[in-house]
């Protein structure tokens, strides 16, 4: 089964966010990017596949500062092919970067698209959905575990509460990863390293990355909610302290 | 094209998910402004009778037995033909499972514009304006929604479910549903929620850990703190998708929704698809090295200590404080 991973570069939220000057758009000029995470999850699902059912699997990413890396570390975790969309990538909306990947999935012709089910800075959709459209292929998302059988795949789709589904979906299709059937592998450094000097990334150009008629956003800020918690000051030793009395207080101990 | 709101109600085996109705709520606002009505569109098999309390001026209600469980191939059919005979001004749908199988879909497939992470809406005249969230709460984004017809992706929050309830039933038409053949997703059978652990949602008291725990080994340290406080441990997303805990103590949209006494939330972000499982808990106490996660915006207290520190001191501190009362309460296990 030929499988291509769509990867995208989001925000590394655990560093702090900046406004740019426009107020619409996030200050990217220490903005540090990492792989969406359920896009690793997706790479992990197709690795899985590809050992259970053999075949090619296919990694395409934008190109954003840190994407070698990425794409050299699903190399080292068993993928085939490698492909890095070129071009003014920074701010791209999914709109754009969905039709520029279809051309190039139209080519690879792939029996199966993966893809992390959302990313933390999607505001047009996700990228699974469109692509799907736009490939005319089926679509299924919040997959958490999929399973080859003959000329379709057996997914868990993952509902609020708990609930799994059990879907059967017919091939070609995409589908949006929640998590991959095992947590995605670990590959040591070493081994990204030598993938660096081996494993070749192919350069292609995104085209035209018209951002449609999507939803401009005028304005961004960060919330400010209603109440915001009482913060305790001090020491580990002193917190615990505070939290023993609110505990006290609460009936809890 | 109309000034209509569209609606796309969720339900599953029988019964209307909350976000049907915080659309309908939100759906009210838009309508109000356009001077449309808000149109319920529920798709589904002997279904009829979810119109029931729907906040809706009316319900378009699609018929067929291919709609008696969710599919996307089935959802996207009926949604296609139905929008593009209404052209609504605006359709909600959730950014949800369900939702999110077809509203980037349908945008690709109309040409309609996409907002998604919708929290809420308002309107002045003809504009209507969109805030929704991004970067994991962190960020909020706001702008005018795009014409003449676009899809909004919901995402609950920005209204109670009860505001899109109605006493009323709405008036119900039928839709004929387009033909539904050869649709390439089917659903097998469902697999219920495992009941053999312990259910997060009916537990008093709950420390939760999230993706700040770095490591498997130091859960134990998280672990002990919970049978100090006679709780289960439960958490967010990434602790579960590593294996770390099982499905079971999942906290979040995809998880458990709990409303314990105490929610003990440490190295958790709060997320809003975290907060969407526990934000209505009697008393969050927060605690994360990052002075602006999200999860103090929902917290009653809050601490930025290292929770390697405070774990420990706080597991010895409630053994202290139970010995001096001479009471043990039973450990649960966790």
């Amino acid at each position: 089964m030929d499988i291509a991973v769509v990867v995208k570069l989001v925000p590394d939220l655990v560093e702090e966010l900046a406004i740019d000057e426009s107020g619409a758009a996030l200050d990217t000029s220490y903005l540090r990017l990492i792989v969406n995470e359920l896009d690793n999850h997706a790479v992990e699902q197709a690795i899985l596949l590809k050992e259970s059912a053999g075949g090619q699997v296919t990694v395409i990413a934008p190109d954003l500062e840190g994407v070698d890396d990425i794409l050299f570390t699903a190399a080292a975790k068993g993928a085939d092919r490698l492909i890095k969309l070129t071009g003014a990538m920074s701010g791209v909306n999914n709109y754009a970067l969905s039709n520029s990947l279809a051309a190039i999935i139209r080519e690879i012709k792939p029996h199966l698209v993966l893809t992390g089910v959302q990313a933390n800075n999607d505001l047009d959709g996700s990228v699974g959905p469109r692509l799907a459209a736009l490939l005319g292929m089926a679509y299924v998302g919040y997959v958490s575990g999929v399973t080859p059988a003959n000329d379709s795949v057996k997914v868990r789709k993952e509902y609020s509460g708990g609930l799994v589904a059990q879907v059967a979906v017919r091939l070609p299709a995409v589908l949006g990863i929640q998590a991959a059937g095992k947590p995605p592998r670990y590959v040591p450094i070493s081994k990204i390293r030598q993938m660096s000097k081996t494993a070749r990334i192919k350069d292609q150009p995104a085209g035209d990355l018209d951002a449609g008629n999507g939803a401009a956003v005028k304005h961004m800020f960060k919330p400010e909610m209603g109440t915001h918690a009482t913060m305790i000051e001090g020491e580990a030793d002193e917190v615990a302290d505070r939290l023993i009395a609110i505990f006290k207080e609460q009936d809890i101990l | 094209m109309s000034q209509d709101i569209f609606v796309v109600i969720e339900h599953l085996r029988g019964k209307v998910a909350d976000i049907s109705y915080v659309m309908l709520a939100a759906a009210r606002v838009i309508a109000q402004a356009t001077g449309g009505q808000v149109v319920a569109a529920l798709l589904g098999h002997n279904a009829q009778e979810l119109a029931g309390n729907l906040a809706a001026d009316r319900v378009l209600y699609v018929e067929h037995p291919a709609l008696a469980d969710f599919t996307s191939a089935a959802y996207q059919t009926v949604l296609e033909s139905l929008l593009r005979e209404h052209a609504p001004r605006a359709a909600l749908l959730g950014d949800t499972s369900i939702g999110g199988d077809v509203a980037a879909w349908l945008a690709a497939r109309l040409s309609w514009p996409l907002v998604s992470s919708c929290r809420s809406v308002s309107a002045e005249g003809a504009v209507i304006r969109f805030v929704s969230q991004t970067c994991g709460g962190k960020i909020m984004a706001e702008g005018d929604l795009p014409g003449p017809c676009a899809l909004v992706m919901i995402v609950p929050g920005g209204y109670k479910p009860e505001q899109g309830q109605s006493a009323q039933t709405p008036q119900v038409t039928s839709a004929a549903a387009p033909p539904l053949e050869g649709l390439r997703v089917a659903v097998d059978n469902y697999v219920e929620p495992d009941t053999s652990d312990v259910d997060i949602s009916r537990e008093p008291i709950l420390v939760s850990v999230g993706r700040g725990i770095q490591t498997l080994d130091s859960i134990g340290l998280v672990e002990e703190l919970a049978r100090a406080l006679g709780c289960p441990v439960c958490a967010s997303r990434p602790i579960v998708d590593q294996g770390w805990l099982p499905t079971t103590r999942l906290v979040g949209k995809s998880g458990k929704v709990v409303k314990p006494r105490l929610y003990l939330a440490l190295g958790i972000s709060g997320a809003p698809e975290h907060v969407e499982g526990m934000g209505e808990s009697e008393m969050i106490i927060a605690v994360n090295t990052d002075p602006a996660a999200p999860i103090f915006n929902v917290a009653k207290y809050g601490a930025t200590v290292d929770l390697f520190d405070l774990a420990p001191a706080l597991t010895e501190k409630i053994q202290e404080a139970r010995r001096q009362r001479g009471t043990h309460h039973g450990a649960a296990s966790s």
